[in-house]
């Protein structure tokens, strides 16, 4: 139990601390590697839940795959630095208030959430039929079937995403030549071949 | 004390909050604002999550799957049009992006 | 044929008004001339008729209004009174539509003149048949928009504009007065038609009834509210000053409205009231008191002008103050003589003016005339008719009229009616004086217009001339011709019922009784001013401007007509003026335009302006706000309801 606590405490202190400096940093490739931080931490925090499932997705999706997007983009805008970091201290107040309200607010409301005093979290067991499934398993037993319409949909927004990323950021380059196939093919003699008369030692200009 | 519910509720709230700080007192980084969309999202993950293994009910844990999948895609998306905004101003500084200035 | 003697005039306006330019300048001309020449005829054969008939006849025409207790219905009221008034009105308007065919001969809009003077005629006639308070009240706004629009006929004349403004406005304060009065009858009788309140009248002699917070005696108030429409309409002081001014309008119109008509409406008035006025001696008394004023008033003017119509405009308000002052001895018949016998020669007067003016190619001022009676002769010979029938010299029927009056104010033997004579009086010496005066300056002497004009003189065209004669032949004898009807022995038989003199107050029966010496007074100095005017102005030419420079504070208030126009202007019109200026600059321009268009429009921009300086632009602005919404909402829910 004692490990648990100490677990949890470690991951979350972690994790608070990553999102304050991906807020905060100066430099934003440090921001981005504090975002791939607080990423990890918040896997570690599902590990102990027991969705062991939707840690790794975790890491690899938003990890592997937007964090590395972040970080490309990031060097690719080539941004200068110097002049980053402006009028953060004039709007400190207000907004620190604002936030602090909030937090107040969500804090409370889980504070007068009537909770079974200290009811440890258990590691979820999905029975079926009595036999324990692992945490991937019985995630697929219910994605498969009974929200395999939402799983569709969400496949066609990631489909969607794409072809919109690509259509946003395509360039033609003018000096790149490239084929098109349905025009080569669709060439006709009279566009290829054109019959000259020449006079007898004249050349052919 | 036995790690509750509400531990994980409580810091799932404080990566919102942080998130939300990050929207509107960062001044000069559109790509900032997005992390902190991000970490809101997160948050919200976290917070399926922890629901999820409390009531014994599996279908916040998929329901965390597909909010991933959404940010995922919209971090895309607003990635790319960052880059073409870039593109066409060449400043992401937040305080030049006036242009619907009524 | 009552009903045909009405309203041929009316249809005579409508064809000539509405299909002038279709039947043209000649067509107009012969229509409407034509209706009211048989319209004078019918009026003469009506004539006829009432007097055969015995009392009042009542034609009902039309209902006009059914409310409440009170009952207006449109009819012709056939007596004497209303017989002898439609004569005057037929013949004289008949002449002077004789008269402008030759007169307004080069005008441009002949149509509209003869449709307007025919409409003028025909509310004339609805006035003086009326039955009831509504339907005279009718005629009497008839005329007096009549004569605005004849008034500024000549409407790019901006003296004619203004001229007819303000004989419109200046009647409109004596109109008030008289709808006023109509309502005084109304509270007091209950009924408008005048079988019911001339029979009702003796019943309600000392009744009392509340004005402005006073009790007064409610008939002689409704008498002095009624007599108050007509200080307008006739151009008793205070109410006079249109009249000079509306000599703007052509010399037939002057002729017809200012002379014989319009201005005798308000004698007419007080003539067909008498029944209620004979009960009112307060009433009466003041209407003779200012009667006799304007008499001397505006023959002491009419002395020093220098504009020939002006002379005969301020001499038809002296006139017009003489018929008052015999109503106010109860001697309505003597008013209305004189009303019949002034429409003859002051109608004449003005037509010879204007075949002066005609001759002297639009001249009007009579410094700039003379020596023309050899190039007029028949406007010379007709004129002096005129004048010596003003002048009250015997044998016209001037003198029968006007000594009559004079006369029967000396007989009733009431401090009125003394003051009346003695007015009255000394304004026949001064009467007799400027028009003596008007003769010799335009017809005697050496000719003081230029060469061009004087060889341009020609005498009228026959259709000018003829009307000359009827009026001049009325002139002369109409006077020894209707004397013994009108307010000799025969009046009782020859009136009627149609007016009404208490044998208490009668006056012209003691005409007999007046002493020879005061009889003959006003016939000497009628004489004397027609001689002080010979010696002035034929024999020592120099006296006049040596007097004048002498007395020249007197001359000058003369000549500015006792400083009346420029005394309103600074008590009424400049006040007016401020006021008016004021609500619309302050009053309209400021508080209402500002707080309404003006600052609802302000006020929208300025909210618009700012409130969109909420769109910034900045996304993390509107993140924030949406925040603020957020945090703001949560807060609303976790508070305890």
């Amino acid at each position: 139990m004692i490990v648990q606590a100490i677990m949890f405490y470690i991951f979350a202190g972690l994790a608070v601390a990553s999102g304050v400096l991906v807020v905060s940093s100066r430099n934003p490739v440090h921001s981005v590697l504090f975002l791939i931080g607080a990423f990890f931490n918040a896997a570690g925090l599902f590990v102990l839940i027991g969705a062991e499932f939707l840690a790794m997705i975790l890491v690899v999706v938003y990890v592997g795959a937007v964090a590395v997007l972040f970080l490309f983009v990031v060097m690719m805008l080539d941004i200068d630095f110097a002049e980053l970091r402006g009028g953060f201290v004039r709007y400190l107040p207000i907004g620190a208030l604002v936030g602090f309200i909030l937090l107040g607010e969500l804090v409370l409301v889980i504070g007068s959430w009537a909770i079974a005093p200290g009811m440890p979290m258990r590691v979820a067991v999905a029975a079926a039929g009595g036999v324990p499934l692992s945490n991937t398993r019985a995630l697929g037993d219910i994605l498969y079937t009974r929200y395999l319409f939402a799983f569709q949909a969400a496949g066609l927004i990631l489909l969607v995403a794409m072809i919109g990323a690509i259509v946003l950021t395509l360039r033609h380059r003018a000096d790149v030549r490239r084929q098109s196939i349905p025009a080569q093919l669709a060439r006709t003699r009279a566009q290829t071949v054109e019959v000259v008369k020449v006079p007898v030692g004249s050349g052919s200009r | 004390m036995a790690i509750g519910l509400a531990h994980y509720l409580t810091v799932a709230a404080i990566l919102f909050t942080l998130g939300i700080f990050g929207i509107f007192l960062n001044r000069k980084n559109v790509i900032i604002m997005l992390m902190s969309i991000e970490l809101m999202l997160l948050a919200v993950s976290i917070n399926l999550v922890a629901f999820s293994v409390f009531l014994d009910n599996l279908v916040g844990q998929a329901f965390a799957m597909f909010v991933l999948t959404v940010a995922a895609a919209e971090a895309a998306i607003g990635l790319a049009i960052l880059v073409v905004y870039f593109r066409n101003r060449g400043t992401i500084a937040v305080e030049d992006i006036n242009m619907m200035k009524g | 044929m009552a009903v045909a003697v009405v309203f041929l005039p009316l249809i005579g306006a409508f064809i000539a008004g509405f299909l002038g330019r279709l039947i043209g300048d000649r067509g107009a001309q012969l229509v409407t001339c034509g209706a009211l020449l048989l319209s004078a005829v019918l009026g003469v054969l009506l004539f006829r008729d009432i007097l055969a008939g015995e009392g009042p006849r009542v034609i009902p025409l039309a209902t006009w209004i059914v409310a409440g207790g009170v009952d207006v219905t449109w009819s012709l009221r056939l007596d004497t009174l209303s017989g002898v008034m439609i004569l005057v009105v037929t013949i004289v308007s008949s002449m002077v539509h004789v008269y402008s065919i030759g007169y307004m001969a080069h005008d441009p809009s002949i149509p509209r003149f003869m449709a307007y003077l025919s409409l003028f005629t025909f509310a004339m006639l609805a006035l003086v048949t009326a039955d009831d308070f509504v339907q005279l009240f009718f005629g009497w706004e008839g005329v007096g928009l009549m004569s605005y629009l004849l008034i500024g006929f000549w409407y790019d004349r901006p003296a004619a504009n203004t001229a007819a403004i303000k004989a419109f406005v200046v009647n409109r304060v004596g109109d008030f007065g008289f709808a006023l009065g109509i309502f005084a009858v109304l509270a007091i009788f209950g009924a408008l038609d005048f079988g019911t309140v001339f029979g009702k009248a003796p019943s309600v002699v000392g009744t009392k009834m509340e004005f402005l917070s006073w009790q007064v005696d409610a008939l002689p108030l409704a008498c002095i509210l009624l007599f108050i429409g007509a200080m307008g309409k006739s151009a008793q002081i205070p109410l006079h000053t249109w009249l000079p001014d509306a000599m703007e309008g052509p010399t037939p119109v002057s002729a017809l409205i200012h002379a014989a008509t319009m201005v005798t409406a308000g004698v007419f008035m007080v003539a067909r009231l008498s029944p209620m006025f004979e009960y009112a001696p307060t009433a009466i008394a003041v209407v003779g008191v200012i009667g006799a004023t304007t008499a001397i008033f505006a023959a002491s003017i009419g002395m020093a002008q220098n504009d020939i119509k002006r002379v005969i405009a301020w001499s038809t308000c002296s006139q017009l103050g003489y018929m008052f002052a015999a109503a106010a001895v109860s001697a309505y018949a003597a008013a209305i003589f004189h009303l019949f016998s002034h429409a003859f020669f002051k109608g004449l007067l003005f037509l010879c003016s204007g075949s002066v003016i005609h001759a002297m190619g639009g001249e009007q001022d009579m410094r700039r005339m003379g020596g023309l009676w050899r190039k007029l002769p028949w406007t010379y010979g007709t004129m002096w008719i005129g004048a010596l029938s003003l002048s009250g010299i015997p044998l016209f029927s001037g003198y029968y009229s006007k000594d009559t009056i004079l006369e029967a104010d000396w007989a009733a033997g009431t401090a009125v009616g003394r003051y009346a004579w003695v007015l009255g009086v000394v304004a026949a010496f001064m009467t007799a004086f400027y028009i003596s005066r008007l003769m010799f300056m335009t017809f005697h002497g050496e000719p003081r217009a230029g060469e061009e004009t004087m060889h341009h003189a020609h005498e009228s065209p026959w259709v000018m001339v003829i009307p000359l004669l009827v009026l001049a032949t009325g002139a002369v004898f109409f006077g020894f011709v209707g004397y013994d009807f009108f307010v000799g022995p025969e009046r009782a038989s020859f009136w009627k019922s149609s007016i009404l003199v208490l044998p208490q107050l009668d006056s012209l029966a003691k005409v007999e009784e007046v002493p020879q010496l005061a009889r003959y007074i006003p016939l000497a100095l009628g004489v004397a001013g027609i001689a002080t005017a010979y010696l002035f102005y034929v024999i020592a030419k120099t006296l006049p401007v040596r007097l004048a420079a002498r007395l020249r504070a007197l001359y000058l208030f003369l000549l500015n007509k006792w400083y009346f126009d420029e005394f309103y202007d600074w008590l009424f019109v400049r006040p007016a003026m401020i006021i008016g200026d004021g609500l619309w600059k302050s009053g309209d321009g400021t508080v209402i335009d500002g707080f309404g268009p003006d600052g609802v429009a302000a006020v929208t921009r300025d909210l618009a302006r700012q409130a969109s300086r909420l769109q910034t632009g900045y996304l993390y602005h509107y993140a924030f706000a949406m925040m603020i919404g957020l945090v703001a909402l949560v807060t609303w829910y976790l508070l305890p309801r």
